[in-house]
């Protein structure tokens, strides 16, 4: 039993539908217990009022929105290295999920962005690293519907996945370096002194938990969508072949 | 390989249109934006450096698509494929012949125009040697953008889009050497990382570029 036997898209199909109700039961559980707690349970914040609460939806979308782009990554090697076609189309489908947590962060951070610092938007390393990783979204699926031969693009997007992830990186850095920002440091780190206090930290943990199973769940059904989607084709072509 | 970049010099110069345009383009900003901003109160030298760089950046990517689109259509890229050359080599070539047509030329005019935009005397200099530091990665990054979109029939669009985030980090550091330069402050950092990316562009893109070559060629 090694974990390759899921690149077989019959056992992956086998085991994604069992997999998927427990999925979207946990998703739907995890979420609304820590929105219901995080939005109606929690104290408001003594400096910022009711706004904190943005944060049960603000960080869990934004570390989903670069860890999607990781599992992109991730995915991508394998289907370079072991061409396996699941792989390809997993990657295919986080891309959009990707591209929602990356909007759902960015609007929500203006969001909260605009009663505390006074503006929607500020030139800040973390918000430019936003939106330049909200580009790089967009061009990886833009590369992708813009190929007709579905090999050939998941050759090329995962060439573009790899050579953009180095690249989105270095922008991460380079921005930095450009400006000094308006938004906190790090605060949720679990080996510093500092951290948003208990009250807030537990619910927002469920949350997290949440967007990551949600992300799990979309990931799964859009590539079974993909797979489906790609079955369909090979049963037309036959047909017209016949 | 020299030969095939004295081919494609030869191409870009006698063809004419193409790679002129971005020199024209770099030209009509640099005339444009200082009457647009207006000549008072210094403005047009705190914006200058900024506005060169990102002057120079579209400049290149007017002329992005054609480094391997011609050779496309008249299938002489699927004999460059065949060729006993490494594909890397022959990408490698067609990025440096793309960088001696729009790159060198647009390092060479914009001391020029840093006059028009009233740059501060200090940065001369360093926007020069930003540039020829610089702009080898925008042709390199051109050439990975431009092998992934040769196959599409509309690609002009897509290859900006594809482009336009892996030129941020080269843009920030670029426009940093030459404010910095223009104020008088240490640049070392900025100019150090600037030549790493271009450096680091020259010698692993290539790979990239020509296996997005070979799959669009298959």
């Amino acid at each position: 039993m090694s974990i390759w036997e899921y690149a077989n898209p019959k056992k992956f199909m086998q085991t994604s539908a069992w997999a998927l109700p427990w999925a979207v039961a946990l998703t739907v559980a995890l979420l609304v217990t820590g929105l219901v707690w995080g939005f109606f349970f929690t104290p408001d914040d003594y400096k910022q009022g009711s706004t904190v609460k943005i944060i049960y939806l603000h960080v869990p979308s934004a570390m989903m929105a670069i860890n999607a782009w990781a599992m992109m990554l991730v995915a991508s090697m394998i289907w370079i290295v072991r061409r396996h076609h699941v792989s390809a189309l997993a990657a295919k489908a986080a891309a959009p999920v990707g591209l929602t947590f990356t909007l759902i962060a960015l609007v929500t951070g203006a969001l909260w962005g605009q009663p505390m610092w006074g503006t929607w938007w500020a030139w800040d390393p973390r918000l430019t690293s936003f939106l330049i990783l909200c580009l790089f979204y967009l061009g990886y699926i833009a590369l992708w519907s813009a190929i007709e031969n579905p090999d050939t693009a998941a050759d090329l997007t995962s060439i573009l996945c790899l050579v953009g992830s180095v690249f989105a990186l270095l922008s991460r850095y380079a921005v930095n370096f450009w400006n000094q920002g308006l938004h906190q440091g790090a605060s949720l780190s679990l080996d510093k002194e500092e951290n948003v206090a208990d009250v807030f930290w537990l619910p927002l943990l469920v949350c997290i938990a949440g967007f990551i199973l949600l992300f799990i769940t979309m990931v799964l059904m859009r590539t079974r969508t993909e797979i489906r989607q790609r079955r369909l084709q090979a049963l037309l072509a036959r047909e017209r072949v016949a | 390989m020299r030969a095939l970049l004295i081919r494609d010099l030869r191409l870009a110069l006698r063809s004419g249109g193409g790679f002129g345009l971005g020199l024209a383009f770099f030209l009509i900003l640099a005339v444009l934006v200082p009457l647009g901003v207006g000549a008072e109160g210094g403005t047009l030298g705190r914006i200058a450096p900024g506005i060169l760089w990102v002057g120079a950046l579209l400049a290149c990517l007017l002329s992005l698509d054609r480094i391997f689109a011609l050779d496309h259509e008249d299938g002489s890229l699927d004999l460059l494929a065949t060729s006993p050359l490494p594909l890397e080599g022959a990408v490698a070539m067609k990025a440096l012949a793309h960088w001696l047509v729009t790159g060198l030329p647009l390092t060479l005019l914009a001391p020029g125009l840093g006059v028009l935009l009233n740059l501060a005397p200090p940065a001369y200099g360093w926007l020069a040697l930003s540039l020829v530091l610089g702009t080898p990665t925008l042709s390199m990054v051109g050439a990975f953008g431009a092998a992934l979109t040769v196959g599409l029939r509309r690609g002009g669009l897509l290859l900006s889009l594809l482009v336009l985030p892996l030129y941020v980090p080269t843009l920030i550091f670029g426009a940093e050497v030459v404010r910095r330069g223009a104020e008088g402050m240490a640049l070392g950092t900025p100019l150090a990382l600037l030549a790493a990316i271009s450096l680091g562009a020259a010698a692993l893109l290539p790979f990239a570029a020509a296996a997005a070559l070979r799959v669009n060629l298959r």
